[in-house]
């Protein structure tokens, strides 16, 4: 207990704890209390948490590569591809109509494993030649592979169905499952188990084990020698040369590692999803993971977590709500005029709807306007943007 | 194992400049163009010089839009998103104001070519005007800021003028006047639109007067000392701020212009078209030579010309991928583009 108390006292001022504390917190209560407010009708709300997981999870990635390495990736998306992909081949019907005529029915957790791998294999594929190039010129050839993976994907009919995409892709199974009133349901242990995507809760206990995984996994690298080397490179390619970091196997290693962890999302995506489809991969996603990274705060995992958090809800909760939201408002204020469908006005919901691209804007150009560094940079990125030097002790004690 | 990955990361970490790559490089282009003469000769000299002048037209329409992008990377380094719905913007600016000259579809003669020159001017003042004020809210104040700031503001703004024009005219395919001329010439038994060859001369003339101007005037001398050392041109008494600015202004007039091109050309114009639009373009920019103004013109007459080869002779579901697969390969074996030059690191 004292020792607890004494953890608190030591991280009471630190702004990376207290995100930590209160995600985790907010993480394991957040089933529990979406089906208490709504009376037991949060099934929905649970599920689009999970699948905000998975951008989490694409957040904590890309900030390998964008925040810890100085790597600007423009194309991650073709990695979460490649996961998605790899586990909807592997895992459904799909190569019985094939060339090769046979499916494979891959089970979850070694496609999870294996979808990780082939990511990172892509990354270091693309990486290995294209690393030497600095700065922007890496960015415009991510750009063109996240072009290039989804439309690819598209246009091999005979394996992926085209525009149709994959679906009925197999579910993870566990031998066993507890739930609970949490998930709305008595106390009970379940035998063969399997996640069914009307169970949201055992999707958002699965996405929340590998988040939590990922983190544990991220903040050891951060530390380890090939986290500083990442830093060293990222600050200043030729000294951490000089230094006798292998500044390519570095970067490559970045690469690699960073697009494995939207390799394993991607398979959590399909298989959550139950379809993977050429559509969900474009230009946009990987441009709305960079936001994510850079709103949250680059290269430290609770703000690219926060910020992923943040800007899903944004995207997917905020704006498509609004429109009834301000529908709803505008009866009860008494403005039902503004409800009211005519030739020149098309009602204040759709109204609404016409202005989530500038709604969407307006958040990422204020945000990076009043916080250029993000909500919750690392401590030794604002210290350079405060003071513009580079502060030794920071090195060392973040 | 630990090795045995280690060698065989250098191997292909090395392969971008072997000249055993080199060699592969050049094989696989001339296969590429071995496989086109094969489909031209094939199909016909008509079609073939039907294909080209389409292929240069659109080429034409995207070195328009390269020449912003390469103009502003060169001076701020930055990718400036909201380019390519700058030049959308151009093309519903000027749709609105076609009414408003009384220019209906179906005018002909020259008679409606001084209200149609008076509708570019305004839209090409009006979206330089934008540019110059997006270049003022959004990316001055994040000067000093880190990299990725501008680029997510750039984003953003992007996503603000798409949804813009969104809630200006909706989601739908908006018809553009078709007011150029739909003959053809026939040249010894070669059919060319008459529509093709406005398009691409007036976009090729746009193109030569920016160029001359930014190699002979003051204002041009300025854009190119600031573009190679912000600092030092500070020094000399070049106003920094007024140079961006009138950078970008350039930037949007030239995209302004390139809408009203695309807009005559294709006639259908949507919210969303400076996405794609604005990507291609940019690859231009990059194959050309970033920063390199002749270099952006000639990557978007070939980019132009590579995309109408490819939806012609070959699959149209495959052209993006032929060109980002080229943006990919003009990174791997000449990172500084056909005209660029090498510049040694800081």
């Amino acid at each position: 207990m004292t020792r607890l108390r004494q953890l608190i006292r030591d991280n009471r001022s630190n702004p990376n704890a207290i995100a930590y504390a209160v995600m985790a917190i907010a993480a394991v209560s957040f089933p529990a209390i979406a089906q208490f407010a709504t009376g037991g009708n949060a099934d929905y709300l649970v599920s689009l948490a999970a699948d905000g997981g998975v951008f989490v999870l694409l957040a904590i990635g890309l900030n390998v590569v964008v925040g810890f390495a100085g790597l600007l990736d423009l194309g991650y998306a073709a990695f979460f591809a490649i996961g998605s992909y790899t586990y909807g081949m592997l895992a459904s019907e799909q190569l019985i109509s094939s060339p090769i005529h046979h499916a494979l029915h891959v089970p979850f957790w070694i496609a999870l494993v294996l979808g990780t791998f082939i990511a990172a294999g892509a990354g270091a594929l693309l990486g290995a030649p294209t690393l030497r190039l600095r700065g922007d010129y890496l960015a415009i050839v991510t750009l063109g592979f996240g072009e290039i993976v989804p439309r690819f994907f598209r246009n091999m009919k005979d394996w992926t169905s085209g525009v149709n995409g994959i679906s009925a892709l197999d579910v993870p199974t566990l031998p066993f499952w507890i739930t609970g009133p949490w998930a709305n349901t008595q106390l009970a242990i379940e035998q063969n188990f399997r996640f069914v995507s009307f169970n949201a809760t055992a999707w958002y206990v699965l996405i929340i084990i590998l988040i939590v995984a990922s983190v544990i996994g991220v903040n050891n690298l951060y530390g380890s020698r090939l986290g500083r080397a990442w830093m060293a490179v990222r600050e200043d390619e030729t000294a951490a040369a000089a230094m006798g970091v292998n500044t390519v196997n570095t970067k490559l290693l970045a690469f690699a590692i960073g697009a494995s962890f939207s390799g394993f999302a991607g398979a959590f995506y399909g298989a959550k999803l139950s379809l993977v489809s050429p559509d969900s991969f474009g230009f946009i996603v990987s441009i709305t993971i960079l936001s994510m990274v850079v709103l949250g705060g680059m290269g430290n995992i609770p703000g690219a977590m926060v910020g992923a958090i943040l800007l899903y809800w944004v995207l997917y909760k905020f704006l498509p709500d609004a429109p009834q939201q301000v529908s709803a408002l505008a009866d009860n204020l008494g403005f039902h005029s503004l409800n009211v469908v005519t030739p020149d006005w098309p009602g204040i919901a759709e109204f609404v709807s016409r202005l989530k691209f500038i709604l969407f804007g307006l958040i990422l150009v204020s945000i990076m306007l009043l916080r250029p560094q993000g909500l919750l940079p690392s401590r030794l990125r604002s210290q350079e943007l405060q003071r513009g030097v580079h502060d030794e002790s920071a090195v060392v004690t973040s | 194992m630990i090795g045995a990955l280690a060698r065989t990361l250098a191997a292909l970490r090395n392969f971008g400049n072997s000249n055993f790559a080199t060699l592969m490089g050049l094989l696989v282009v001339a296969v590429a163009v071995v496989l086109t003469i094969q489909h031209v000769l094939q199909h016909g000299a008509s079609y073939f010089f039907q294909i080209l002048t389409i292929g240069i037209a659109d080429g034409s329409i995207y070195a328009l839009i390269a020449l912003g992008y390469t103009m502003v990377y060169g001076i701020i380094e930055l990718i400036n998103f909201a380019h390519g719905d700058v030049f959308t913007l151009g093309a519903f600016v000027s749709l609105a104001l076609f009414p408003l000259f009384g220019v209906k579809e179906g005018t002909s003669g020259l008679g409606y070519v001084i209200p149609l020159l008076a509708i570019a001017i305004i839209t090409m003042g009006l979206v330089g005007m934008v540019n110059v004020a997006i270049e003022r809210v959004a990316y001055r104040p994040l000067r000093h800021a880190p990299r990725l700031a501008p680029l997510i503001t750039a984003i953003g703004m992007s996503s603000i003028l798409e949804g813009a024009m969104y809630l200006w005219r909706g989601p739908y395919r908006l018809h553009y006047p078709d007011l150029l001329p739909a003959t053809r010439l026939n040249i010894n038994g070669v059919s060319i639109g008459v529509k093709d060859l406005i398009v691409l001369t007036l976009a090729i003339a746009l193109a030569i007067a920016f160029t001359l101007f930014t190699n002979l005037s003051t204002l041009g001398k300025a854009m190119r000392a600031t573009a190679q050392d912000r600092d030092a041109a500070q020094l000399m008494g070049i106003d920094i701020n007024r140079t961006i600015a009138a950078t970008f202004f350039i930037g949007a007039v030239l995209a302004g212009a390139g809408g009203i091109i695309y807009g005559l050309y294709i006639n259908n114009v949507t919210f969303d078209l400076g996405f794609i639009s604005g990507l291609i373009a940019f690859t231009a920019a990059v194959f050309g030579g970033i920063g390199n103004i002749p270099g952006a013109a000639i990557g978007g007459l070939l980019i132009g010309v590579i995309a109408a080869f490819n939806n012609g002779y070959f699959d149209s579901a495959w052209t993006e991928i032929v060109i980002f697969g080229i943006l990919i390969a003009t990174l791997v074996f000449r990172p500084t583009g056909l005209l660029g030059m090498r510049v040694p690191e800081k």
